[in-house]
């Protein structure tokens, strides 16, 4: 391969550090009007009385909107596919509130001075309503977080509203209880992991205008700008031919975009007043009133004979939605789905739980939806047999853990929100990424610990993970592939670059398959007028489902080649021979160049535009799998840590550019680190966000990371793009259950709550 | 108020009310490369250069600023394209949002220290913050650009 599997610098990232305009906000019209949200002090309250006469008459206020003022549509902002395996219990406006931070109002001003004004002339009369704020009490409370009438599910998710269940799900493969019964050792332990939020460095931002066919076009920080239009289209009750949504570059999503934060209000601004307008949230907005991830009540039972064979494992999750039932049934059942097929030699499985709403922030999707939080609970428990078994982790693991060919029954019972798809695992390279890692971390020298003096203690830890590549019938991708005079390319895809690169490794297949380099491949993504259709960039689709997309369009366009080549040559296209630049046939002497032909095709003779369009959607979802070993020192006395090393090897097929799959890894095992060690989105007793900036809400600095090793297994997934699998999320999975079992071995206590922090830590020494 | 000060060596007059921050007037002004991160001077996105040191543009009125020199990613450009090449192989670009600011702190780190340990490197840069890429990739390009003779 000559582009695939290369290094190649990010297509983009020259000009964005040169400062060349490339954010939403950047393309904002100078004269918008600026929308500013009033939102809710009280965690759950009703509206008894609004009045926003005053603010109406504020000069400068172009328009003011409360719940009287705008379309009563339930919808989900979660932009997932559709129909949503979310419930449509969301209004733009609402006369209840449900956290603190929820839209009470918006207003639109000339500038921002008037419109913090105007919020501040708006008069709300609450009733406060007793909130529901811890999750294990929100079932069946007597407050009633949604009594709304008109809200629904799309299909049966479990929705009972009534009780404050948004979804709940059952599964069971044989006899759990039963197989319990007959083991020998058993591990039951309960494990809670918290809210932690997206931190993205673009705020959720929006901007909207009228064009002169007086359709709306906007500007969103999305992840989804397909969905986007849609969900538009149905909340506003505006047709979706008149909606245009443009993703330009976006400052980082991790799942925290893959929903709609300020685009009714702004779309209905523009609407209402035929002005351009726009909103940037505040970092506080950010934190208080987009998304978190679920936080969940994990309760493990896992059972196994003598010599470490597993038999039985038991999962029954309780998840905090938060307000609003986003994403609320998908990320429960990833918990499971894409945690348990791992182990997939056992027995019997159950997987379990509601899902509830209380009054917090909502929460969303985010980076590992799901994984992340039955990793740790499941790794963590695996760990404990171990440990119980007196067996080295690492061998109960590589004796139990799911191997290349082979399959899980999971894979076909749980789906998105529904059933899922067999499949077999065509490329698992785990027990290679275990060898690996076992090998660079030095796990023979340093398991469990060694004391190195002065109250410090190393040790490691460690844990497997796995992830999807899409989702199986749901997902899809589309690109196009123009010709251009000069014989260069566009290729257009929906596909939605937000700093994972997937502008630059789309370019790299389209380049390996029409035997060209990346600056002749000029790509643009993605634009709801423009572009052919993608979901958007989320559950690890872009490389493998986009990427499919565009290989099939690549090679459909070296057909057209073919074809024009021979006509211009007047000899069969079947004996047409390409080697990126030129076309020769055995049956001419002559050739022609790529550039002539395509000069030939628009300026000089049989003269058509060569287009071609290639989509895809999977009939399975590869998983890329890794496994994470983390190095620390930490102090006796403080429980201080310091994170020496984190070894991630990790196959995700081929990796298109090693440097950007790489930098997904990293990334991804950095932010895992801060959900494992320190980060936490924090209430007060009211329900109010306490970590609502990054001084309350710390993410990992320049200072926290000493060293990652990360390498790739080699591994070619026949159903991928020249043999790639995604590899997206996989990275964040394994930090959380890595740590948490290298304090243990480090110190002999177990960790069962997220973050571990030093002060938890502490207390359980304490205890010991 | 009028201000006159330095904006990537040319000379301007803006005309700003009083609690307008040095970002809103570059921003206001089609200078696109100095981002909002946040608005609590904690994320280093609008990073500029005031004669010379990096300061979070947020976080200055720019009353204040009268005869200051300002540059931000587009008054030096040369290095920053020297930078950028060094990011664009090391695979350290991913959103981007916090590079042009990350660009100048490192810009300063090389005038303003010379042979820096690792250690030193990554305390100049804590006001920075990335969520994206886990910064490792980010230090190797550094490190390449700081071998660099001036
Ligand atoms: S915008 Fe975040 S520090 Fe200035
Ligand atoms: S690259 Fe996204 S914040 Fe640094």
């Amino acid at each position: 391969m000559k582009v695939v599997k290369h290094e190649i610098p990010s297509i983009d990232g020259k000009g964005i550090m040169m400062g060349h305009k490339a954010y939403t906000d950047d393309f904002a019209e100078r004269n918008s009007l600026i929308v500013k949200v009033l939102r809710s002090p009280h965690a759950f309250a009703k509206i008894k009385k609004i009045n926003a006469d005053h603010a109406r008459k504020l000069p400068g206020v172009a328009l003011v909107l409360t719940h009287h003022d705008v379309p009563r549509k339930p919808f989900t902002r979660a932009g997932q596919g559709y129909p949503e395996p979310s419930p449509h219990d969301k209004f733009v406006l609402d006369e209840y509130v449900r956290y603190v931070g929820d839209e009470v109002a918006a207003v639109a001003a000339v500038d921002e001075k008037t419109a913090d004004e105007a919020l501040k002339l708006i008069e709300v009369e609450y009733k406060v309503l007793e909130p529901v704020l811890d999750f294990e009490k929100a079932l069946n409370h007597e407050s009633v977080i949604h009594p709304e009438e008109d809200i629904h599910e799309m299909f049966p998710i479990g929705f009972k509203p009534k009780i404050n269940q948004a979804a709940a799900y059952h599964m069971e493969v044989k006899n759990v209880e039963e197989s319990l019964k007959t083991c020998e050792v058993v591990i039951e332990e309960t494990f809670y992991t918290q809210a932690q939020a997206h931190a993205m460095m673009e705020p959720h931002t929006v901007n909207a205008r009228l064009d002169v066919q007086n359709r709306l076009i906007i500007y969103s920080s999305t992840q989804t700008p397909f969905h986007v239009r849609r969900i538009i289209s149905q909340a506003l009750d505006v047709p979706m031919s008149r909606i245009r949504v443009i993703k330009p570059r976006v400052g980082g999503g991790f799942g925290g975009k893959q929903a709609l934060h300020g685009e009714m209000l702004v779309s209905l601004v523009t609407l209402r007043t035929h002005k351009p307008a726009k909103l940037v949230y505040t970092r506080k907005e950010v934190f208080e009133s987009s998304y978190t991830r679920h936080p969940m009540r994990i309760k493990v039972k896992i059972g196994a004979d003598k010599t470490g064979k597993l038999r039985a494992i038991d999962c029954h999750i309780l998840s905090d939605t938060g307000a609003y039932g986003e994403h609320a049934l998908t990320v429960f059942m990833v918990a499971g789905s894409k945690v348990l097929p791992m182990y997939n030699k056992v027995d019997a499985v159950r997987f379990h739980g509601e899902v509830v709403y209380t009054n917090k922030t909502s929460a969303g999707a985010y980076r590992g939806y799901g994984a992340i939080q039955g990793n740790f609970a499941v790794e963590s428990a695996i760990d404990m047999l171990a440990h119980k078994l007196n067996i080295d982790p690492i061998e109960l693991r590589k004796m139990n853990m799911i191997a290349e060919n082979e399959t899980s029954p999971i894979f076909a019972i749980m789906g998105e929100g529904t059933e899922g798809t067999a499949m077999n695992m065509d490329t698992c390279k785990l027990d290679y990424c275990v060898e690996r890692g076992k090998a660079l971390i030095g796990w023979h020298e340093k398991y469990p610990r060694q004391d190195v003096g002065n109250h410090k203690i190393r040790s490691v830890g460690m844990a497997i993970a796995m992830q999807g590549s899409g989702i199986p019938y749901i997902d899809m991708g589309a690109a196009t592939i123009k010709l251009n005079d000069d014989g260069f390319y566009n290729l257009t895809v929906g596909a939605t670059d937000i700093g994972q690169g997937s502008d630059t490794i789309l370019a790299q297949i389209a380049a390996e398959a029409l035997m060209t380099t990346v600056d002749k491949v000029i790509v643009y993504s993605s634009d709801t007028d423009l572009t052919p259709f993608d979901t958007g960039a989320y559950a690890s689709s872009t490389t493998y489902i986009s990427g499919n997309a565009v290989y099939k369009a690549a090679l459909k366009m070296i057909e057209l080649l073919k074809k024009a080549a021979a006509k211009a040559l007047k000899v069969d296209a079947e004996t047409i021979q390409f080697d990126g630049k030129a076309f020769s046939s055995e049956a001419s002497e002559s050739t022609i160049s790529l550039i002539d032909l395509s000069n030939r095709l628009y300026y000089n003779e049989d003269q058509e535009q060569l287009t071609a369009t290639g989509s895809y959607f999977g009939t399975k979802s590869p998983p890329p799998f890794m496994a994470g070993f983390i190095e620390i020192e930490i102090d006796k006395e403080t429980a201080e840590i310091e994170i020496l090393n984190y070894v991630s090897v990790v196959d995700c097929g081929t990796p298109i550019n090693p440097k950007l799959a790489q930098g997904q890894v990293e990334g991804g095992i950095v932010q895992g680190l801060g959900m494992a060690h320190f980060e936490e989105v924090k209430y007060s007793k009211k329900g109010q966000l306490i970590s609502n900036d990054w001084l309350t809400y710390k993410i990992p600095t320049s200072l926290d990371i000493k060293k990652l090793t990360t390498e790739f297994a080699e591994s070619y997934e026949e159903s991928g793009p020249y043999g790639a699998k995604s590899v997206g999320e996989i990275g964040i999975d394994t930090p959380p259950a890595a740590l948490g079992n290298a304090i243990f071995n480090a110190l002999g206590v177990r960790m069962t709550e997220l973050p571990m922090t030093p002060e938890k830590i502490f207390q359980k020494l304490q205890k010991k | 108020m009028i201000v006159k000060l330095t904006l990537n060596h040319q000379e301007k007059r803006f005309d700003v009310d009083a609690s307008e921050t040095l970002l809103e007037t570059l921003r206001n002004h089609d200078v696109m490369s100095v981002k909002k991160g946040c608005d609590a001077s904690s994320c280093g996105t609008c990073t500029v250069l005031v004669d010379g040191k990096p300061m979070l543009s947020c976080s200055l009125l720019t009353v204040r600023l009268q005869n200051k020199h300002i540059i931000t990613v587009d008054g030096i450009h040369d290095e920053v394209e020297k930078i950028s090449t060094y990011f664009g192989l090391e695979g350290a670009d991913q959103c981007g949002f916090c590079n042009p600011g990350m660009a100048l702190s490192i810009y300063a780190l090389k005038q303003m220290l010379s042979n820096p340990s690792s250690e030193d490197i990554k305390t100049f840069l804590v006001g920075n913050l990335c969520r994206c890429s886990g910064y490792q990739a980010q230090f190797k390009a550094i490190k390449r650009y700081l071998g660099d003779p001036l």
